[in-house]
């Protein structure tokens, strides 16, 4: 179990992260979602003990990770898949590891094996290896002490549709065994398809939480018409909130039911008609967060 | 956390798993200074260096001064430049590789990584002597079969005083890194420092006397030969209080507060 109290965290007048809370149960796949800059890394950080909070807090277990004696053995963490030192080989990264936290050799081979790096990967130096290479590597390390909770930050990066696919799997298992996961990214899609629940950060705080199925039915009605101008003159006379996408169809925060008899009175033809789904909460992440990313693009 | 909340989780996890004592955090620093390329060239190339001083000292000698403490001592100048360079990289290696990220998320006690990496250096400093005795022996071998002295006169006050000599010299460089945390920064900081010393006391003379104190150049001579006295002993201490402890202690304050990304 993961706790995050009200962290906070201050870089002379810039705030990077403010006043964040957020729990992830065992059992469960948390999705932490933000763009670029809106504080997801640092909050990870804070929570691995690796940057000290301005205020709050944050506990793994019931603890605060500074104060575990042997974490490796309780959390796997994944950083930054490229913060390894490029001269050693990955089956060394791992061993170093592995006598640290005191686990026996045949751990380095099997989660070389789960992670799907083989001999000739393991033996060639880390500074050799591609941004998916260093990804298996790093989930390999975070696995290395058959921990409880995993925090990732940013884990699919460079990894092929296959290796996602694979990391997905991978992510639910370890969750139904009753694991608990949190990680990152900066891209819905990739959330989705394998989180329980969402925590959506922008510049600095939280803008929603949830499961994901409230966070996804909350997200309207997605409709298209052969005439998206009358569509858009119809929900307008119709009153029901409407966000234009980018592809002609238009998200409306009502039922499909409401927004169909709207469209049946006008007389207008419907291509498309349904729970808005991912392509809504999509539209909620990029309102919610449009500002902070702004401001993040202008400092 | 209580795994009972949760019927699904497997009882797979024995609770509290102890740390790693200092002992395996010791032996894993060791094995970092040996398990990269240029980590494995910096150690030969001390032990290289170590040998070709001896091989040196076996023609420009006269042959009754070939004698074991003349192939000892001067073994011991060279690796003294370099054992500071392997302080360094010890310590800014984690920090310029960014694997620190890995090592402190193990071990987030940072102060007992840095007590390992003292203690991995010392260990190398003590073996760097270690070599120098056996290089120093077979040169002294070398001597005898090749019409030189080749006496094994030596004064075993030599031994000691050699060992605090390399131990203080890596230390210095560890603190240097660890107060920099920047390869680069740190290597040229502590190689120019000498020669500072050196420049500003022939310039200043008012600096002359300081220079006693504070210039570890001279400061660590006396260490090279069998008598040490004990105002040599005090200066020595002074100037190593200045340039070893006290980089190390404020570097120690700075890599427990820095943020690690």
């Amino acid at each position: 179990m993961i706790e995050v109290d009200q962290l906070t965290k201050r870089y002379g007048p810039h705030t990077a992260v403010e006043d964040v809370t957020f729990r992830c149960e065992p059992g469960s796949v948390t999705g932490f979602l933000g763009p670029n800059g809106a504080g997801k890394s640092t909050t990870m950080r804070m929570i691995c003990g690796m940057t000290p909070p301005t205020s709050g807090g944050a506990t793994v277990g019931g603890r605060p990770y500074r104060h575990l004696p042997n974490p490796g053995r309780e959390i796997g963490v994944l950083l930054d898949a490229s913060a390894q030192h490029a001269g050693r080989t990955g089956r060394e990264t791992l061993t170093l590891a592995a006598r640290t936290m005191g686990v026996g050799r045949e751990r380095v081979a099997a989660v070389l094996d789960q992670v799907g790096l083989n001999d000739t990967a393991a033996r060639r130096r880390v500074g050799a290896y591609s941004l998916g290479m260093r990804q298996r590597l790093g989930l390999a390390l975070a696995l290395l002490g058959d921990p409880r909770v995993l925090i990732l930050d940013e884990p699919a990066n460079g990894l092929d549709p296959e290796g996602i696919f694979w990391m997905r799997g991978l992510l639910r298992e370890f969750a139904d065994r009753g694991g608990t996961v949190l990680l990152s990214s900066h891209l819905l899609r990739e959330v989705e398809a394998v989180a329980d629940r969402l925590v959506v950060i922008g510049g600095g705080r939280v803008v929603a939480q949830g499961g994901k199925d409230e966070l996804l039915a909350g997200a309207g009605t997605l409709v298209r018409a052969r005439d998206a101008h009358a569509l858009r003159l119809t929900l307008d006379r119709a009153a029901l909130p409407a966000t234009a996408g980018t592809d002609g169809g238009f998200v409306v925060r009502a039922e499909p039911g409401e927004v169909g008899q709207a469209a049946a009175d006008a007389g207008l033809v419907l291509t498309e008609l349904r729970p808005a789904g991912s392509g809504g909460l999509e539209q909620l992440f990029l309102t919610l967060t449009a500002g902070a990313s702004t401001k993040e693009a202008v400092r | 956390m209580t795994t009972t909340a949760v019927p699904t989780a497997p009882p797979r996890h024995e609770p509290a798993v102890a740390g790693p004592s200092l002992a395996r955090l010791t032996a894993v620093e060791l094995r970092k200074l040996a398990d990269t390329r240029a980590g494995r060239w910096l150690l030969i190339t001390i032990g290289l260096i170590a040998a070709v001083i001896v091989a040196v000292q076996l023609f420009v000698l006269d042959a009754p001064d070939q004698t074991f403490t003349a192939f000892f001592t001067p073994s011991l100048l060279p690796v003294g430049l370099l054992l500071p360079v392997l302080g360094i990289l010890s310590i800014t290696g984690e920090w310029s590789q960014r694997s620190a990220l890995t090592t402190f998320a193990l071990v987030p006690r940072r102060e007992r990584v840095i007590v390992a990496k003292l203690a991995a250096v010392v260990l190398a400093a003590l073996a760097s002597v270690v070599v120098s005795l056996a290089v120093a022996a077979a040169g002294t071998l070398a001597a005898a079969a090749t019409g030189g002295a080749g006496t094994w006169t030596f004064d075993w006050q030599l031994l000691p005083h050699a060992a605090v000599f390399q131990v203080a010299n890596v230390l210095m460089g560890a603190g240097f890194g660890l107060l920099l945390l920047n390869t680069p920064l740190a290597i040229v900081a502590y190689l120019l420092l000498p020669t500072v010393w050196s420049l500003l006391s022939a310039m200043i003379s008012a600096l002359r006397e300081p220079a006693r104190w504070l210039d570890t150049s001279l400061t660590m001579e006396p260490l090279l030969g069998a008598e040490v006295t004990g105002g040599q002993w005090g200066r020595l201490g002074v100037s190593l209080a200045v340039w070893m402890l006290l980089p190390l202690a404020a570097g120690l304050v700075r890599t427990m507060r820095r943020e690690v990304s």
